[in-house]
């Protein structure tokens, strides 16, 4: 079998902290990007669920639900897209727990690549994921009547910002991914956080048919902001308040990332 | 001679009480195999882990080329390969893409990883194969692209945990192969295993770790020689009787003889006449053994006479 010798040893390229830490988390991106092509029933049932919740909620729920100012698709796909992203960060913790259980992180570890790129590899490969996802749910929201009552361009702006928000609260997931056990626990472990977070929200019921005390944390809470930020830049209108929902966005975005993001490398540094 | 790996004084606990590592101390010339020996949980993981800078010790210290694995990590990682025993490939890329990724990683070009991928896949017998998923590979194959990517910078420190577990006897072999060519070329092989047939192929040096603790080291001649020159197995009817033979030798033999089901082995270091010698105890007790066999020890015998138990995977057997 080894008739032929061994290749000749190729030279390490020089380059510094930061050129490294960036080519290291695009070569662990475009490895999970692999990956999500090379399993495609992984992604289309993870395209599925988004669109059964649109049709849910708009054939189902949807006649039930009063919202003042527009009509309830155009109030819906506004809590849809912030869902689908919220809940496509689940794979971000489940990716890692399977890399961790089978064995990748130990070689990853055992490379002289940054620290911080596997996880870089992988927040970055699933907000990739999540732009195809918004635009698949952006054109069945179409189909069902959803309008943009704007313009393309805010669309376009809230669509950059909820894959933001998408990428900054993955990174608890990443957390998490790293401290779960197996990719199982991983996975249970998401929906105590994002079912609470996405449901008790404005983000398919106004917040005023709550009872106070709910209403005031699905009033203040961050989802909610991101949907309140979505739902003006999409549909406007008086009283849209698009600036100020924008901008506490962009803050939670940032907080998350300045918790979570050293959170997981340490985690990352320690697992195992 | 120089020293490529050495490690002092390593010590590791897992939560409050797993001792994992008891102050492990042992070193390995550049261009050797060592052979790190021991049944399931003795400490050969985690020994590997801290040399190979993914978990720091408690206590101690351990360079790789005469790099701090702890303060140095960076630099170690770079001069060095690890093979795991899971076989850590990315099952959903190709082996080519597996290659290619881990040179990438090492801080290779993307044209220079293909074309070590490349190299690697052809060296490895693995070419056919180089555009298909690993996860279609068989665990031979597998093993095989596992070690290639560690060899994709060729580092002169080779770590291979457990490389041959649950290979079939041909795999085992192809890899053994690649272990021996590797050697010939000059890189230095730290190699954990429970396979003692394994270690006395391989290892020039062999360090046996029980219980995160080193018991003993030396050349696997060395090691066999402590138990004797040769071993002269003697067969009974039944465990019962191996066991009353066993206590005629207790005390009076030269070195301690052992038991083995209905089988008792005793070592014999000087030649016919001890042979004769042990005839003649069990003739005058007036028991007659129904085999009789004389062989060279196995490292199995000096495992079982250091720890005295059989290691897990003979037990297993058994």
């Amino acid at each position: 079998m080894t008739t032929s010798v061994l290749p000749q040893a190729a030279t390490p390229m020089k380059r510094s902290k930061l050129r490294r830490s960036i080519s290291d988390s695009l070569v662990v991106t475009e490895r999970n990007l692999v990956a999500y092509l090379r399993i495609p029933d992984q992604l289309f049932f993870s395209s599925v669920q988004p669109i059964m919740f649109v049709l849910l909620f708009r054939f189902v729920f949807g006649g039930a639900i009063a919202t003042p100012g527009m009509s309830y698709v155009n109030f819906l796909m506004a809590g849809i897209f912030v869902q689908t992203v919220l809940f496509g960060s689940v794979s971000t913790s489940v990716g890692l727990a399977e890399d961790l259980q089978k064995g990748l992180i130990e070689r990853f570890r055992s490379l002289p690549m940054a620290r911080s790129a596997v996880l870089f590899g992988r927040t970055t490969a699933d907000s990739v994921r999540n732009v195809f996802v918004m635009i698949l749910i952006t054109l069945v929201g179409f189909a069902v009547g959803f309008r943009i009552g704007t313009s393309f361009g805010l669309y376009l702006v809230a669509f950059a910002l909820l894959i933001l928000f998408a990428f900054s609260f993955s990174w608890i997931f990443a957390y998490i991914g790293l401290s779960a056990s197996n990719s199982e626990t991983a996975q249970l472990m998401a929906f105590p956080i994002l079912f609470p977070l996405t449901f008790a929200s404005t983000a398919f019921v106004p917040a005023s048919s709550m009872p106070p005390w709910l209403r005031w944390f699905a009033e203040h809470q961050p989802v909610s902001i991101t949907v309140n930020a979505t739902r003006a830049l999409m549909q406007g209108g008086p009283g849209a308040n698009t600036v100020h929902w924008v901008v506490l966005t962009l803050i939670w975005s940032a907080i998350f990332m300045a918790v979570f993001i050293p959170l997981a490398v340490w985690r990352y540094r320690r697992v195992g | 001679m120089t020293a490529a790996i050495e490690a002092e004084g390593l010590t590791k606990t897992f939560g409050s009480d797993v001792r994992a590592l008891n102050g492990v101390s042992f070193s390995v010339e550049q261009g050797t195999v060592l052979g790190l020996l021991g049944p399931n949980g003795a400490g050969k993981t985690t020994t590997v882990r801290v040399l190979t800078t993914t978990l720091v010790p408690d206590q101690g210290w351990a360079r790789v080329n005469g790099l701090d694995v702890v303060k140095d990590a960076n630099k170690v990682r770079a001069s060095i390969g690890l093979a795991g025993q899971y076989a850590a490939v990315d099952e959903n890329l190709t082996g080519r893409e597996n290659l290619r990724m881990v040179g990438q990683l090492f801080q290779l070009s993307r044209k220079d990883a293909n074309r070590v991928a490349d190299e690697l896949l052809e060296h490895f017998g693995l070419t056919e194969a180089a555009q298909r998923p690993a996860k279609t590979y068989s665990g031979g194959m597998r093993r095989r692209l596992d070690i290639a990517a560690a060899l994709v910078v060729r580092p002169p420190v080779l770590f291979l945990d457990e490389p041959t577990t649950g290979l079939d006897p041909n795999s085992r072999n192809s890899v053994w192969q690649i272990v021996e060519d590797l050697v010939a070329s000059g890189t230095t092989v730290l190699l954990t295993t429970q396979y003692l047939e394994e270690a006395d192929r391989l290892a020039d040096n062999i360090v046996v770790v029980d219980r995160g603790a080193v018991i003993a080291e030396g050349t696997p001649a060395k090691l066999k020689s402590t138990l004797g020159e040769t071993v002269l197995d003697l067969g009974f009817p039944d465990p019962a009787s191996a066991n009353s033979a066993l206590k005629l030798f207790v005390g009076s033999w030269p070195a301690p003889p052992v038991i083995d089901g209905s089988m008792l082995e005793l070592p014999i270091d000087s030649g016919p006449s001890q042979v004769m010698a042990a005839l003649r105890v069990l003739d005058d007790a007036g028991m007659a053994p129904s085999s009789m066999t004389l062989r060279e020890p196995s490292l199995d015998d000096v495992f079982l006479s250091l720890t005295g138990r059989r290691t897990e995977l003979e037990e297993a057997q058994s």
